[in-house]
């Protein structure tokens, strides 16, 4: 056992970890952050995405030892400094980005990652950087959509499918 | 997973050190280890940590080599080689998806020599030479068949060095479930000839395309083997593909990567 301390959402925070306690158990157990979400525990869903020193990580795929001192934002980061809903998470709402909701959290996570890096993707960029999240209620088109809408952009011009 | 002990030296020396103890393994960004040992096909006792040694980071223009540190993530070089090496680029960017991109390493890419891996394609379709805290390893030395490599028990790669090619591109044919090459091809052209890698393809691993090389070296176009076939003799097949599958593959994206080349 030691003691791990990270920032996350902006506060410094610290729990004991084993070696093997996962960054996504770090947040949930330690820290009784339960919005990150661990959907398959083998790194392909993305349900469990936070942001490490900015950049998208799974965290059901990294130590929490291992990022010892890092800059975590998970989706409990992601609201409004008043409690509302942030801007990418009023969008995935007014455009019905998710229906069970299990995915939302590393969605959400993703998109952050990408408008950072991307302030204006086009769909195709929109669907490429999300390959790595994967939702089985949507069909993907309304979070695509969300997604436009949270960078600000025309969401009417996207093609219906 | 069974736990283990964690430490997490910041130099090279000290990792070395710490892999000389028992049941100790290297950890690079564990996009391939972590998920082996939540499965128990792993289980270290002690994990030495490679990922806060400044010095094995980076991307670096040596001349005509591009040298690249070994616990660079994919992120990075699909950012930072994008002027110098445009090919190797292109393959990092494609690698896993955006999350695994920003964990995984080429070092741990490498000493990991997955079948289906991107990297080893890139390193072997270069001549590339893979630096490790003792020696250096030349490509074609170094891949020893599916999961296995030259490396000792112990020995860390510390850096990739790759020759700058005149041109070259990677054509990879994705398996969409793990997000590997079902079949990937990468094709580089020096002054000096071409070479063809392949991955995803063999049972042996990633192994160059020699009768591709030879036609390829004295006429770079797809038409030059437009009527070459790979034998699909040690070709895996699996519920993805089969051998035959496989090797009409290796045609077809090498072709592919020839064009993309220019």
């Amino acid at each position: 056992m030691g003691k791990v301390t990270m920032t996350v959402n902006g506060r410094a925070r610290s729990a004991e970890v084993e070696g093997r306690t996962l960054l996504s158990s770090f947040l949930r157990d330690g820290l009784e952050l339960t919005g990150t979400h661990v959907g398959c525990d083998t790194s392909q869903c993305g349900a469990c995405v936070v942001l490490v020193n900015g950049q998208a990580v799974k965290s059901c795929t990294a130590f929490a030892a291992d990022l010892d001192g890092a800059e975590v934002t998970t989706v409990e980061g992601m609201a409004n400094p008043d409690g509302s809903l942030g801007r990418i998470q009023q969008a995935f709402q007014d455009y019905h980005g998710l229906q069970c909701g299990y995915c939302t959290p590393g969605m959400v996570m993703s998109t952050a990652a990408l408008l950072a890096e991307n302030p204006k993707p086009t769909e195709e960029e929109v669907r490429h950087y999300l390959e790595g999240n994967i939702c089985r209620c949507t069909g993907y088109q309304n979070i695509v959509r969300a997604v436009m809408a949270a960078s600000g952009q025309d969401v009417g011009a996207l093609a219906a499918e | 997973m069974y736990n283990f002990d964690f430490v997490k030296p910041s130099s090279i020396a000290d990792a070395v050190a710490a892999l000389a103890g028992e049941d100790a393994q290297p950890l690079s960004g564990g996009q391939t280890l972590i998920p082996s040992m939540k499965a128990r096909l792993n289980a270290p006792g002690t994990l030495v940590s490679l990922t806060g040694i400044p010095e094995l980071v980076g991307v670096c223009r040596e001349g005509d080599m591009l040298v690249i540190g070994a616990a660079t993530t994919h992120a990075q070089v699909a950012r930072d080689a994008a002027a110098d090496f445009p090919g190797l680029a292109a393959l990092a960017g494609q690698i896993g998806d955006p999350a695994v991109r920003n964990r995984g390493t080429i070092g741990g890419s490498l000493a990991n020599n997955d079948p289906s891996a991107c990297y080893p394609a890139a390193a072997l379709g270069t001549g590339a030479t893979i630096v490790t805290d003792r020696r250096e390893i030349g490509a074609d030395d170094y891949f020893q068949g599916m999961f296995t490599t030259a490396l000792e028990e112990g020995e860390i790669i510390t850096a990739v060095r790759f020759p700058i090619p005149q041109a070259s591109a990677y054509a990879k044919f994705v398996q969409p479930a793990s997000r590997f090459a079902l079949t990937a091809a990468f094709v580089a052209r020096f002054e000096s000839g071409v070479r063809v890698a392949i991955t995803g393809a063999s049972e042996n691993g990633v192994f160059r395309w020699a009768e591709a090389e030879a036609a390829l070296s004295s006429d770079f176009s797809a038409d030059a083997i437009a009527g070459l076939a790979c034998s699909p003799d040690e070709m895996i097949a699996d519920l993805h593909g089969t051998a035959a599958y496989r090797a009409h593959l290796v045609g077809v994206m090498t072709r592919r990567a020839v064009a993309a080349a220019g």
